[in-house]
């Protein structure tokens, strides 16, 4: 019996996802309409327990699943200049900013992180969907950056988490410029030999789609992600007509040759694992989570969620 | 005779008036109206002056998008010899939105690749109105490819209002082909240098002006969406362009402060589409002083400046 498959997984996460929401509160699938426990769906990575449909997940709690005992190192991601066209629409870009900040308590649109899956050492990037559409300005090319850089830097896989409406237009020309500029720390990692993973989540699309998410050794997608670099509505608009069904998910792009496998959110962490390693020439990894590697973690900054991280994986045992 | 934008309808009148004139005095010798004509001219060309020293960014774009502007085929045609295009991505198609082959540039043997606009309707569609489908970022990429392999150098011209988005385009996967492209223009070992002479479009553009040195004509806009396209979204209203335009900062001057670009080749008074030849030149002229510059650096020595370009644009904008 595989004691830590059966256990260990629900444990971890439930640590996770029952601080933050009372247990009765219930959330509706935005496919089937199906209400669903928020625990029971959070316990499942936002993938509906009904018809599979995979919700949206923040880097924080990605990566609450993703690492061995949830315990991942924040790195710090330089902040560039904070408004630098001045622009303004019908609100300041400044202001824009601080209300997402404050509706996901992250700091932007990207978190870098270092830890271990399968006991394998990775540096991975998650861009969060919930911050002005996981945009892409300096920031996220800061991210991009120092991701490449801690990877070079520790020889180790780097695994991207893709997920944007597109280039961040408050930051106009130097949002664009992220694309060459991302592309410049892909081959950082290619020339230093190191594999890099992208999982390309819903939606994925625009500049980001025509750069570092389309550069990848591995293309993997979630189910039905959206993956493309002109919207449906604009090619709608383009060529009127109808598009068909299912034009530019994930099955649709394994189907035209531009990933490598479709992999449901919940085995994700099973196959990042199993790929990275045999990249790597390591031996299979233990299956299942993990506790938490020793904490002689010399990586200055512990990742602020300290609920999550600090506390210490216990001994794995039955319920 | 120009096609007239609708600001310069102004001018329009004047220089409509004084070309009547001219006709009136052809027709009946015994009248003089060279006078009248002069004067007009005279302030005709003061209201040039003053539109063209004072266009809004969404001027710009029209002057930039101007059906009559020099395309890179007039570009080609004018500062190159020996031009033999090379066509197809090997793999599906040629597309005729991408233009590019070998030529020589003052007698040097280089790699020219451009969007081409096309400039009649047949052209316009044959060239779909210089929407690149993913073929024509593959066939840049073989042909940027083949100019490293070979020690020559690459000029690209970028006037595109993005790539194309259509079904198969998506289909075949612009994405990637925009992205190779971006990537092999930061990996080949020979100058890269890049002019926007008319519209610089999103994604579109950005894997042909990935280059050691940039310069944009004076008139020319590069943005990451088109003011169009941003208005729709953050106002909600396709008619703000006007607003968006002001506030992408997307015209030569704003993107020279912000130091994306390295030079501004100034445009003739009343914009390139004005005195083509004149444009061109200048254009000509830029391109071999970009190209004088990075003389003598070495395959990585061009590599790295063309990284750390991009790499120090993680921290630009304008002061606080
Ligand atoms: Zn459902």
């Amino acid at each position: 019996m595989n004691w830590i498959n059966n256990y260990v997984r629900p444990r971890i996460n439930s640590i996770f996802s029952r601080r933050e929401t009372p247990d009765n509160l219930w959330t509706k699938c935005d496919e089937c309409g199906t209400m669903l426990f928020h625990r029971e769906v959070s316990d499942n990575l936002n993938v509906c327990t009904n018809c599979g449909h995979h919700m949206n997940i923040t880097p924080r709690d990605r990566f609450a699943a993703l690492f061995d005992g949830g315990i991942f190192t924040q790195v710090t991601v330089p902040v560039p200049n904070a408004d630098p066209l001045h622009f303004r629409d019908q609100k300041k870009y400044p202001d824009r900013m601080k209300a997402a900040q404050k509706a996901t308590g992250e700091a932007e649109a990207m978190l870098v992180a270092t830890g271990e899956i399968g006991r394998t050492p990775i540096v991975a990037c998650a861009q969060d969907f919930t911050f002005m559409a996981g945009s892409m300005g300096m920031y996220v090319g800061n991210a991009i950056i120092a991701a490449a850089e801690e990877a070079v830097k520790l020889k180790r896989p780097l695994i991207l988490f893709s997920a944007a409406g597109g280039a961040r237009m408050q930051e106009g020309i130097l949002s664009l410029m992220q694309m060459p500029r991302t592309t410049v720390a892909v081959q950082m990692l290619k020339e230093a030999n190191l594999p890099y993973i992208v999982v390309l989540t819903h939606p994925t699309t625009g500049g980001v789609t025509a750069s570092y998410a389309m550069l990848g050794d591995v293309h993997i997608a979630e189910p039905n992600a959206l993956i493309c670099f002109a919207g449906p509505r604009v090619i709608e608009q383009t060529i009127r007509e109808k598009l068909p069904e299912g034009f530019q998910r994930a099955e649709y792009l394994l189907d035209h040759g531009m990933l490598d496998r479709v992999t449901p959110r919940t085995e994700m962490r099973e196959e990042l694992i199993n790929i990275t390693r045999m990249l790597l020439g390591l031996s299979p990894a233990v299956k299942g989570d993990l506790p938490a590697p020793d904490p002689v973690a010399k990586d200055p900054k512990p990742a602020p969620a300290p609920e999550k991280a600090e506390k210490p994986a216990p001994a794995p045992s039955k319920k | 005779m120009t096609q007239y934008m609708d600001f310069e309808k102004p001018l329009a009148e004047i220089e409509g008036k004084a070309e009547e004139l001219r006709a009136m005095a052809r027709n009946n010798p015994e009248t003089d109206t060279s006078a009248e004509a002069a004067a007009l001219d005279a302030k005709g060309k003061a209201m040039m002056q003053d539109l063209y020293g004072s266009l809004t960014p969404w001027r710009k774009c029209l002057v930039a998008r101007h059906p009559e502007r020099p395309h890179c085929i007039d570009y080609v045609k004018r500062l190159f010899t020996d031009y033999t295009p090379l066509a197809g991505d090997r793999n599906f198609a040629d597309d005729h939105a991408v233009m590019g082959g070998l030529a020589r540039f003052n007698d040097t043997p280089v790699m020219v690749i451009g969007h081409e606009k096309g400039n009649d309707t047949k052209s316009r569609i044959e060239r779909n109105f210089g929407m690149a489908r993913p073929e024509g970022y593959r066939k840049a990429i073989r042909l940027m490819d083949l100019a490293g392999r070979f020690g020559l150098p690459v000029i690209t011209l970028v006037d595109t209002p993005g790539a194309y988005p259509g079904k198969g385009a998506e289909e075949r996967g612009q994405s990637e082909a925009i992205a190779r492209a971006t990537e092999k223009s930061l990996q080949i070992g020979t100058p890269v240098v890049s002019v926007v002479i008319g519209e610089g479009g999103s994604g579109g553009a950005v894997a042909f002006a990935t280059a050691n040195r940039l310069a944009m004509l004076e008139h020319a806009v590069y943005s990451v969406i088109s003011p169009e396209g941003c208005a729709s979204i953050l106002w909600k209203d396709a008619e703000k362009m006007r607003e968006a335009a002001e506030a992408l900062r997307l015209t030569a001057q704003d993107l020279k402060q912000l130091g994306v670009i390295d030079q501004i080749i100034p445009e003739p008074m009343g914009g390139a589409h004005r005195h083509a030849q004149d444009a061109i030149d200048a254009v000509g002229k830029a391109i071999a002083e970009m190209l004088k510059d990075l003389k003598g650096m070495d395959a990585k020595a061009l590599i790295q400046d063309r990284r750390r370009k991009f790499l120090d644009l993680g921290s630009k904008g304008l002061a606080a």
